[in-house]
């Protein structure tokens, strides 16, 4: 049974038909690509599988769960977690608050509890707190802890949307275009971060990108979208070789 | 054992707290030894007053980060909910401070409930949008209050948006909220104690809500909504609970408010436009999200425009004079500069940092 089974999704903006017929089954520990070229549908893809967008038809499957047409908040309790494209952090909080924030249907209290200082909010900060140190320690952020997220470096950002998003104890993690605007050197560090995140917890990792040394690095396998259709998919190396993705996305 | 360590956030709030406690103290000294003006006494309870819409219209504004125009309207309602129910029950709860307690309660009580009944409809808007219909609803309210007529009888309540006579009110009736000429004779319970106490009640409030979890929902909604909402943070629930809280304790302090005045009516004044305007302009000015500059610039543009009285015609041109030239100057990179530079925080380092 896979942990994700989509089947006939499709939606149109207008007369656009932005995504037709799409479909993908991802396995549960797999790290799969989603590669096309500009405008090609993909973020799309992303954000009608979080709720951002209802499809005008398909069926999203999570775990053996019906999350179609869900809301985002529900979905994410589902069990999906994601990264943004261009960077959306909370950029006037902590780096550490951004992922106390990402934990916040995990560690519960109420208002009250909060405001009159009860025993159960320090407790529960207490926590949080190692809990947040946790993950940043994964992406070696432990030392910015303090700092206001938008003095992180760029690279950096990335990172803490990545750990944000795991505090949400998903499932399924989406990342959109995780090295976008990064060095080589960085590119290869985050590959490595990848791996050690579904490694370790254990992840099932849909991501977005146009890095092909990441792509062909990384994803076991890749769907290639072109026209917000499905162009080609399988295993990595097969689909990099079809001469219709070479024409499409790779140029000839 | 590990050595107590005060967070960042702790020691800012215990110089907050410090400030207004060392206030009181002066203040109390100063009316006890006969060194203060009557007219400076008289300024007290509305310094509070402002104190407290100040901090409140923060948590809206730059916690919550949406431009709220209405907040007088929030305020009113506090001040007359507060003031019509001192006034009923004087005869039966005699000693004074527990029913100004209880009033001050029902005032932000009812606030509040007006603050989520509002907000339900309109927190979907966002930016001037928001703003705009805020500015509506809080006109609403007072034009609302300004044709409400109640009196009360043997027989019980009676209401009426017409005028008094059509109340029909037996013989050993009073009216108690006569339309635009409002509530008269509510007992004069505010003083300057009771004023520090709900500012200090306030700030706990604000301050312990924006250090926990919900805080960091609310403020994680005010800079980025989508990632909020990809993280699982239920955006309608905190956006109202931070308008309704504000909403809230604006009520607090319309009741302290109506209980320093004989008489309390809707006038534009003190609860229209303008004031929402001038409540908005302490948290732009002190810092938007900065309680404690908020609370600094309401008391300073509290004071400023009495303490021009002797200009007589000029004092109002002084004043907006200074409101523009603070507001220029007050978020400049070179004063910040400069004010970091003489901080007294700097000077009293024992090591100087080589720059």
């Amino acid at each position: 049974m896979a942990l994700l089974e989509v089947k006939n999704l499709s939606i149109s903006f207008g007369g656009l038909q932005a995504v037709d017929d799409f479909e993908i089954s991802i396995k549960k520990g797999q790290l799969y690509g989603l590669i096309g070229p500009n405008g090609a549908g993909k973020t799309t893809v992303f954000n009608l599988l979080t709720g951002v967008y209802k499809p005008d038809e398909g069926m999203v499957m999570l775990d053996g769960q019906n999350i179609t047409g869900l809301k985002t908040i529900e979905i994410n309790k589902a069990g999906v977690a994601r990264t943004f494209q261009n960077i959306r952090l909370f950029k006037n909080l902590s780096v550490l608050d951004n992922v106390k924030a990402g934990l916040h249907n995990h560690y519960k209290y109420s208002a009250v509890t909060g405001i009159l200082r009860l025993p159960k909010y320090f407790s529960m900060e207490k926590a949080m707190n190692e809990k947040a140190m946790e993950l940043l320690k994964v992406f070696e952020l432990e030392g910015e802890a303090g700092y206001l997220a938008a003095n992180l470096p760029y690279g950096k950002q990335r990172k803490l949307e990545i750990a944000r998003a795991l505090a949400t104890e998903p499932k399924l993690l989406l990342l959109d275009e995780p090295a976008a605007g990064m060095n080589p050197n960085e590119t290869m560090e985050l590959m490595n971060t990848i791996r050690f995140v579904r490694d370790n917890f254990d992840m099932t990792i849909l991501l977005i990108e146009h890095d092909m040394k990441l792509v062909s690095g990384i994803c076991q396998e890749l769907t290639v979208l072109n026209f917000g259709r499905i162009l080609s998919k399988g295993p990595t190396s097969e689909v990099l070789n079809d001469p219709q993705v070479i024409t499409a996305y790779l140029g000839e | 054992m590990k050595k107590l360590k005060l967070g960042k956030y702790a020691k800012d709030n215990i110089i907050t707290y410090g400030m207004i406690i060392l206030v009181y103290i002066v203040m109390q000294i100063l009316i006890g030894t006969g060194n203060i003006s009557s007219l400076m006494q008289g300024l007290l309870v509305p310094l509070c007053v402002y104190v407290i819409l100040a901090v409140s219209l923060n948590l809206t504004v730059g916690i919550l980060g949406e431009l709220s125009l209405g907040h007088a309207g929030f305020m009113c309602v506090g001040a007359f909910v507060g003031a019509f129910f001192s006034k009923c029950t004087q005869d039966v709860i005699t000693a004074d401070l527990p029913r100004f307690i209880l009033a001050i309660l029902l005032g932000a009580l009812s606030a509040g409930v007006v603050g989520f009944l509002i907000g339900m409809p309109i927190l979907r808007l966002r930016g001037d949008y928001l703003a705009i219909v805020t500015l509506a609803f809080g006109e609403i309210i007072k034009n609302i209050i300004n044709v409400l007529y109640i009196g009360k009888d043997s027989r019980g309540l009676h209401f009426s948006l017409k005028d008094s006579l059509s109340l029909g009110l037996e013989e050993d009736g009073m009216v108690i909220i006569n339309g635009a000429q409002g509530i008269t004779g509510t007992p004069k319970n505010a003083t300057f104690t009771i004023g520090i106490v709900l500012i200090v009640i306030t700030l706990i409030i604000v301050l312990n809500l924006i250090r926990s979890r919900d805080g960091r929902a609310i403020m994680s909604i005010r800079d980025n909504l989508i990632a909020a909402e990809s993280i699982g943070i239920n955006i309608t629930k905190y956006k109202l609970m931070a308008f309704s809280v504000s909403a809230a304790l604006a009520g607090i302090a319309g009741v302290l408010y109506s209980h320093n005045l004989n008489s309390l009516m809707a006038t534009p004044k003190n609860f229209g436009y303008n004031m929402s305007i001038m409540i908005l302009v302490f948290v732009v000015l002190g810092g938007i999200g900065n309680i404690r500059g908020s609370m600094i610039a309401a008391v300073v543009l509290t004071l400023l425009p009495e303490l021009l009285r002797g200009l007589s015609d000029y004092r109002m041109l002084i004043y907006s004079v200074i409101l523009i030239v603070m507001m220029l100057f007050n978020w400049s990179p070179r004063l910040i500069y400069l004010r970091e530079k003489y901080s007294p925080k700097r000077l009293f380092k024992k090591t100087r940092e080589v720059r």
